[in-house]
């Protein structure tokens, strides 16, 4: 996803056009495939799980999104700060320490890069939440005047309650009407972890997950801790992504291998995916002999000089050129490929940003062969942990 | 405590311990049946996170029984997800939940009444309870139930019916009507879940003493009625049953 509320016209003015009603699947979206080879064809995005084969494992990440904008007060001034949760270091409900983006006076309404910033921050200072006893504790400020890592030291539970009951989800100037957490889930969410939707899992629906068991193929999920996506400040968004907590159940991490072994393809329903596969590819053949879930930190890039280990096709939002979600699809497709990719969605008005269309992409010969190996057999790739 | 009730609880215990370890979602939780099936889970080593709109009531029995309580309201389509959200950081946090038990329920207008006399407003209310609710709350928990049932045994939503659901009595139209709806809804969403190994049950406790039923019946013989432990023993019964019939 790529927030911004600026479209990118190509040379011919063709646009991406910025999808801003909060519908998860419009009947007319759209999905632009592109193969191994770079051939491209276009299809009605319901009809996304034709392109599943026998034997392929689609993977998508259950992460259900935090309401993760606080309107809060400054105490130390009074001033009025737009918290946004940002990023955890873990998936435990009860690890309440979070880095935030903090924004001045406004609201979502106003461009990001627009926005105020705060009062200056502090070590020890206090934000509250507005109506509620929930206050965070300002630990450190992270090199940045709207970067902090604050606390909340009370008991989880009031943490949770007070969420549910005043948290809204982070959203951008590009779909103007208020969000509700249903507009952000996706049919799978579960675990609360996200900061934003994982929202290529938007192509998801009840019947699309039968369909694919019908073709043959089979369904899995990982939780990926999905961070902010954009912050409207060019120095932050050079950080993202940020790290990211990610969890891959045990029959995850067998069904990846077991297609892997057999042929099949890897397929990621979005960036979060990729990235918390990659960087567990080698480890999974070892977690695959141990009980329980493979739990990591993912904080690595992705982009053009990465190779792919486990991950063979990605589903994804149409992203514009810059944002790290299109850098990540370098690692599927040669520039040459992707920018015709690019043109063709200008060309064809696709909608971008989280509600828009979609695109397929194939890596094709570009994934490493000889997958076994590749996939953390100790003797060939020694373990960095 | 005389050694025949040593010997029944045991029998219990034995009985309900392959509940031992599930996530399990109850909305209604603070009295009657849902109280009951709260402690009885409890008791059965489940991981348990109940929802009810009485904040006092709610602290007491997350207190009583350590129980993750979640004060809302399931007739509020704003609530729901708030619920979710607080299963998703607690008994759902692995992303996966065994068994959904839609119990809590309103009876509409008290004193019962005939449909002439109940308002328009009053049967949109006992919908919202009875069958929005459960259908609401089911969805948004799909995603983690589906997710358990993928990973290990079939999981189960429980939607508590009644004999008002399939009788017709007098004065009973907005909890009838709402009840038979929802059986009907679980009927088709069993069938739907199937290939998701989600099972859906619909089914009546009976007659129980519990204040809903003092609201409905006033003065009833209370010797008559199931006592609601017995009552949720049956219905835990039937959730295990329900779970070991579909392996693949
Ligand atoms: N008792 C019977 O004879 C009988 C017979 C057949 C079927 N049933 C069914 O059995 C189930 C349990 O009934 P019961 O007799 O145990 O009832 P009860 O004693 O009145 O308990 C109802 C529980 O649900 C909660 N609740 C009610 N409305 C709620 C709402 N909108 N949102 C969240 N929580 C709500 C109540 O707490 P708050 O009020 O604090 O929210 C309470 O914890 C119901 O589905 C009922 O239809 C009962």
């Amino acid at each position: 996803m790529s927030p911004r509320g600026t479209i990118h016209p190509d040379a011919a003015g063709a646009a991406l056009v910025a999808a801003s009603t909060p519908t998860q699947r419009p009947r007319d979206a759209r999905l632009l495939a592109m193969d191994g080879t770079g051939s491209m064809s276009i299809v009605p995005r319901r009809e996304w799980t034709s392109l599943v084969r026998s034997g392929d494992v689609v993977v998508a990440n259950d992460a259900a999104t935090l309401p993760a904008s606080l309107v809060s007060h400054h105490l130390r001034t009074g001033a009025r700060v737009e918290v946004r949760l940002a990023a955890r270091r873990t998936l435990e409900p009860t690890d309440l320490v979070f880095d935030a983006v903090l924004f001045g006076e406004g609201d979502h309404r106003t461009r990001t890069e627009e926005r105020a910033g705060p009062p200056s921050m502090r070590a020890g200072d206090l934000l509250a939440l507005e109506g509620s006893p929930l206050v965070f504790t300002v630990i450190e400020t992270l090199e940045h005047p709207r970067f902090v890592r604050i606390s909340f030291e009370g008991a989880h539970g009031v943490f949770w309650s007070e969420l549910a009951r005043l948290g809204r989800p982070v959203q951008y100037a590009h779909v103007p009407e208020a969000l509700a957490l249903w507009d952000v889930w996706t049919v799978i969410a579960g675990p609360a972890v996200a900061f934003e939707p994982p929202s290529a899992g938007f192509v998801l629906d009840w019947a699309g997950l039968a369909a694919i068991r019908a073709r043959g193929a089979s369904f899995a999920t990982l939780t990926h801790a999905a961070g902010l996506s954009s912050t409207g400040d060019p120095a932050l968004d050079a950080r993202l992504p940020l790290d990211e907590a990610y969890r891959i159940p045990l029959r995850t991490t067998r069904l990846v291998l077991d297609a892997r072994a057999r042929g099949g393809r890897v397929i990621a329903i979005g960036t979060t995916v990729v990235r918390a596969l990659e960087h567990a590819a080698s480890s999974l053949r070892d977690a695959s002999t141990r009980r329980g879930a493979l739990a990591d930190v993912a904080d690595q890039r992705i982009g053009r000089d990465s190779a792919l280990r486990v991950v063979e096709v990605i589903v994804s939002g149409t992203h514009e050129p810059g944002t790290s979600h299109r850098e990540l699809l370098r690692a599927f497709a040669p520039d040459a490929l992707l920018a015709e990719v690019d043109a063709r969605l200008a060309e064809e008005r696709f909608r971008t940003h989280e509600f828009g269309d979609s695109v397929w992409i194939e890596s094709g010969a570009r994934l490493g062969s000889g997958s076994a190996r590749d996939l953390g057999d100790a003797s060939v790739t020694p373990r960095t942990a | 405590m005389t050694s025949t009730n040593v010997e029944e609880m045991d029998n219990e215990a034995t009985e309900l311990r392959a509940l031992a370890g599930l996530r399990v979602v109850v909305t209604g939780g603070t009295s009657g049946l849902g109280l009951a099936l709260v402690r009885a889970l409890r008791a059965s080593g489940a991981e348990v996170a109940f929802v009810a709109r009485t904040r006092e009531r709610v602290i007491a029995v997350a207190e009583e029984t350590g129980a993750i309580g979640i004060v809302a309201d399931v007739a509020d389509k704003d609530d729901i997800h708030r619920i979710a959200l607080q299963v998703g950081a607690s008994v759902g946090a692995s992303g996966a939940i065994d068994l959904l038990v839609n119990n809590a329920s309103s009876l509409g207008p008290v004193p019962l009444r005939p449909l002439g006399d109940t308002d328009c407003e009053d049967l949109e209310a006992a919908l919202a309870a009875n069958l929005l609710g459960p259908f609401r709350l089911t969805k948004a928990l799909l995603g983690p139930l589906a997710a358990a049932a993928r990973e290990s045994a079939p999981s189960v939503v429980l939607n508590v019916s009644s004999d008002a659901a399939t009788s017709a009595y007098a004065e009973w139209g907005a909890y009838g009507a709402s009840k038979a709806a929802l059986a009907h809804l679980s009927a088709i969403w069993s069938l739907e879940l199937a290939g998701e190994r989600v099972r859906v049950l619909s089914l009546d406790p009976g007659d129980m003493d519990t204040p809903l039923h003092e609201l409905a019946l006033p003065g009833s013989d209370r010797a008559s009625l199931k006592r609601p432990v017995d009552a949720a023993r049956a219905l835990l019964r039937a959730v295990i049953a329900a779970r070991g019939e579909v392996r693949s």
